[in-house]
């Protein structure tokens, strides 16, 4: 079988990075900002997977990442969206245009 | 060796009403604060009697010569092994006879104040200060180091500034509590360096250790500080001058006595208390305290000598002209002043020859006693006719027969009339002058003549003169009204001046010289007869002129006004001694020092810090964009600087 080379993988996961940049940076929505985060955040954990395997296969040590990767993840969503719902209660938008008081 | 510890509780006393009066005065003790401070001084005064009499008759002679005594020294800033500053107490005669006149003179002041001040807005913070001054000038007399004698030299000028300006809303007190301030902060700059000449070559700044240094000729420190020299004299002979400018400016002595006459503009016992009887002999208690070490050296005493003749005759002359009441008591406290100076000047240190040295002790003494006297009745009697003019006062001894007896009494005392008490103090410095100096004797007897003249002046100005009661009565209904509600003041303001008299007549027969002489052993001293003669005819001559002049409304003085014509003049004017500082100050230290160090601060220094402030603002404003308020500008900005860092750290800082 032939075995995918490292590179494609990390193509895959830098695509997946600047996408979610994109979205982080074009979006005014702030869900859809904290969806880009989370594709950023998987191409981390793609990267840390891939290398795992291809430099250290007899090691787990980036799977334990990836692992507290999601986990950190899940609870950065959970405060994350918390947030939201309290700047919606404040502003009465989800636009992060709306919500620049704190400038100079 | 007993326990003198107890004499702590006479300055804490003072300093613990203060604090109470100061910060709870207005709210709580509005009414009870003159209780309250005179009740603490009491008890203050009680302990300084307990501790004079366990001194001076019980344990402080050891074979018949009275020890100092350290009676505390707790070290509160150590230099270096020898140099530090410590804070104590000293028991010696002169701090024992200090401790009594400025405890017994604050009380009578503190008495007198709460029939005088009664009904003042500020009544609790009065007091406060006048705790204040009492603590300073205690902590000063008990002082064992140099630089706590400096310390509270201080304390008593801000508490003076303080009590000078108490009428604040006044602008003449204002201007005359800041001149008195400057005035002696300027002549304190010389003090400290003078500590400083003293403590560099002493290399030591306890008084005790200084003067066990300095005296003896043949330790390495005298010869360094005799062997140095600047400006063609020595370096021991400047730091005593130094010091005794600091002295000097304490107690008026020329020419940096101007302070003195503006001070009158604080309340009258004030006035009583700091001067005339206690700040401003600070400077002669000064010299003494370090007589030991001036008698050293001969230029310095010198300098002290004249300095104290000299302005004991010109306050004299100026005091006969001037004819604000206060005034004229500020001049006489003045010239007193210069007696006791000149009297340490031609004292040498021990023995008979240092007779001048316990003569100006015993003036300073006595002179506390009718010169607060005097102050206290002329308090009175500006309380009656709400003024400090002699034209506004006369024939007021039928309507204040206390005051007018009293007023008497201290006059005759400082006149140096038998057997009231300055005719003691003043006979032991005439004496000792007589023996040293021929020139200073003559100085002083005119002087002690122009004293006699000059108080009965104002004693028949303010007693006798014109029937002015007539005038007081038609021309100023409200005076009168108010003269007829309190008529010679409450008894709390009779009961010091009874007290005064009785000292004025009384202390004189105290055998001083038994007490207090410079190096501790009794000296006998008796009056010569023969010897007083002179200046007590002198004295009665010049009291009969002044009766001839004031005793009734006639043309005699002015006669005499137009006999002397511009001398008058000039010492109405107080020797133009005023305006020659205003020259000074205005044509000479201001636009040639102060206006280009006015500049170079405006320019230079505030320009520099302006600089500083208007890049910073610039800056700010141009950057302050950046903080947008939006929050993908951020990420963009934590992105870019990822990346930047990324570039820094993988290609360039490899």
């Amino acid at each position: 079988m032939n075995e995918v080379p490292l590179t494609h993988i990390l193509f895959v996961s830098t695509a997946l990075f600047f996408i979610g940049m994109y979205g982080l940076f074009t979006r005014r929505n702030i869900i859809t900002m904290l969806m880009s985060i989370e594709l950023m955040l998987n191409s981390v954990n793609i990267n840390f997977v891939a290398f795992n395997k291809y430099l250290f296969p007899d090691k787990l040590d980036g799977l334990f990442f990836s692992l507290f990767i999601i986990t950190i993840a899940a609870a950065e969503a959970a405060v994350a969206i918390a947030i939201i719902i309290n700047l919606y209660r404040s502003h009465q938008s989800i636009d992060v245009d709306d919500a620049t008081e704190m400038k100079f | 060796m007993s326990n003198y510890l107890y004499i702590l509780w006479i300055p804490l006393l003072p300093l613990a009403t203060f604090v109470i009066l100061g910060l709870f005065g207005r709210k709580y003790f509005a009414k009870s604060a003159g209780i309250i401070g005179t009740a603490s001084l009491l008890t203050a005064t009680i302990l300084s009697f307990v501790a004079a009499k366990q001194y001076f008759f019980v344990d402080g002679k050891v074979n018949g010569v009275y020890q100092k005594i350290i009676a505390l020294k707790y070290t509160w800033l150590q230099f270096s092994p020898n140099v530090s500053i410590d804070m104590g107490i000293i028991v010696d005669p002169i701090s024992v006879m200090m401790l009594i006149v400025v405890t017994s003179v604050s009380l009578m002041v503190h008495v007198f104040s709460l029939g005088y001040m009664k009904g003042e807005e500020r009544f609790a913070t009065y007091y406060a200060f006048l705790s204040l001054f009492t603590f300073s000038m205690l902590g000063l007399i008990l002082s064992v180091n140099i630089f706590q004698v400096y310390m509270f030299w201080e304390l008593v000028g801000v508490s003076s500034f303080l009590l000078i300006g108490y009428y604040f809303n006044k602008p003449s007190a204002v201007a005359a509590s800041k001149k008195a301030f400057i005035v002696t902060r300027f002549a304190d700059l010389g003090f400290l360096i003078g500590i400083l000449i003293m403590g560099f070559y002493g290399g030591t700044l306890d008084i005790g250790l200084l003067i066990e240094k300095l005296t003896s000729t043949q330790s390495p420190e005298f010869l360094s500080i005799t062997s140095a020299s600047f400006l063609g004299a020595s370096m021991l002979t400047w730091g005593l001058t130094l010091i005794f400018m600091g002295g000097a400016g304490k107690s008026a002595m020329f020419p940096l006595h101007i302070w003195l006459p503006d001070a009158m503009e604080g309340p009258t016992p004030v006035s009583a208390l700091i001067h005339a009887a206690t700040m401003v002999v600070a400077g002669v208690y000064l010299v003494a305290r370090l007589f030991p070490v001036f008698s050293m050296d001969e230029a310095a005493l010198t300098i002290v000598t004249y300095v104290g003749a000299f302005s004991a005759l010109l306050a004299a002359v100026i005091a006969c002209t001037q004819t604000d009441i206060k005034r004229v008591l500020a001049y006489s406290t003045m010239s007193q002043i210069g007696y006791m100076m000149f009297a340490l000047g031609i004292s040498k240190n021990g023995g008979e020859a240092g007779l001048g040295y316990m003569a100006s002790m015993f003036h300073l003494f006595t002179h506390a006693f009718f010169k607060s006297l005097l102050f206290l009745g002329a308090g009175a009697v500006i309380h009656m006719v709400h003024s400090n003019e002699m034209k506004d006062m006369g024939g007021l001894r039928k309507l204040m027969p206390i005051t007018h007896a009293a007023f008497l009494i201290a006059c005759l005392a400082i006149a140096g009339i038998p057997p009231f008490a300055g005719f003691f103090s003043k006979e032991e410095i005439l004496t000792a002058a007589f023996h040293e100096n021929k020139l200073i004797y003559g100085v002083a007897l005119f002087t002690a003549a122009l004293t006699s003249f000059y108080m009965f002046r104002l004693y028949f100005n303010i007693f006798w003169s014109k029937d002015a009661v007539a005038k007081a009565h038609h021309d100023h209904g409200h005076a009168h009204d108010d003269a007829h509600d309190h008529g010679e003041g409450t008894w709390t303001m009779k009961l010091p001046l009874l007290i005064l008299t009785a000292c004025a007549i009384g202390v004189g027969f105290i055998p001083f010289s038994q007490f207090i002489t410079s190096n501790g052993l009794a000296l006998e001293t008796h009056i010569d007869v023969i010897f007083s003669i002179a200046p007590v005819t002198l004295s009665i001559i010049a009291i009969l002129l002044s009766a001839s002049f004031y005793k009734t409304q006639n043309v005699k003085s002015d006669k005499a006004v137009a006999l002397f014509g511009g001398f008058y003049r000039a010492a109405y004017k107080k020797f133009y001694v005023d305006e020659l500082y205003l020259f000074i100050t205005k044509k000479i230290v201001f636009p040639l020092i102060g206006q280009p160090i006015a500049w170079a601060d405006r320019n230079i220094v505030d320009g520099f810090m302006l600089l500083l402030a208007n890049t910073t603002a610039k800056t700010s404003g141009a950057i302050k964009g950046f903080q947008s308020g939006k929050v993908q500008n951020y990420a963009l900005y934590f992105f870019g600087g990822v990346i930047a860092l990324s570039i820094l750290f993988i290609y360039i800082w490899k």
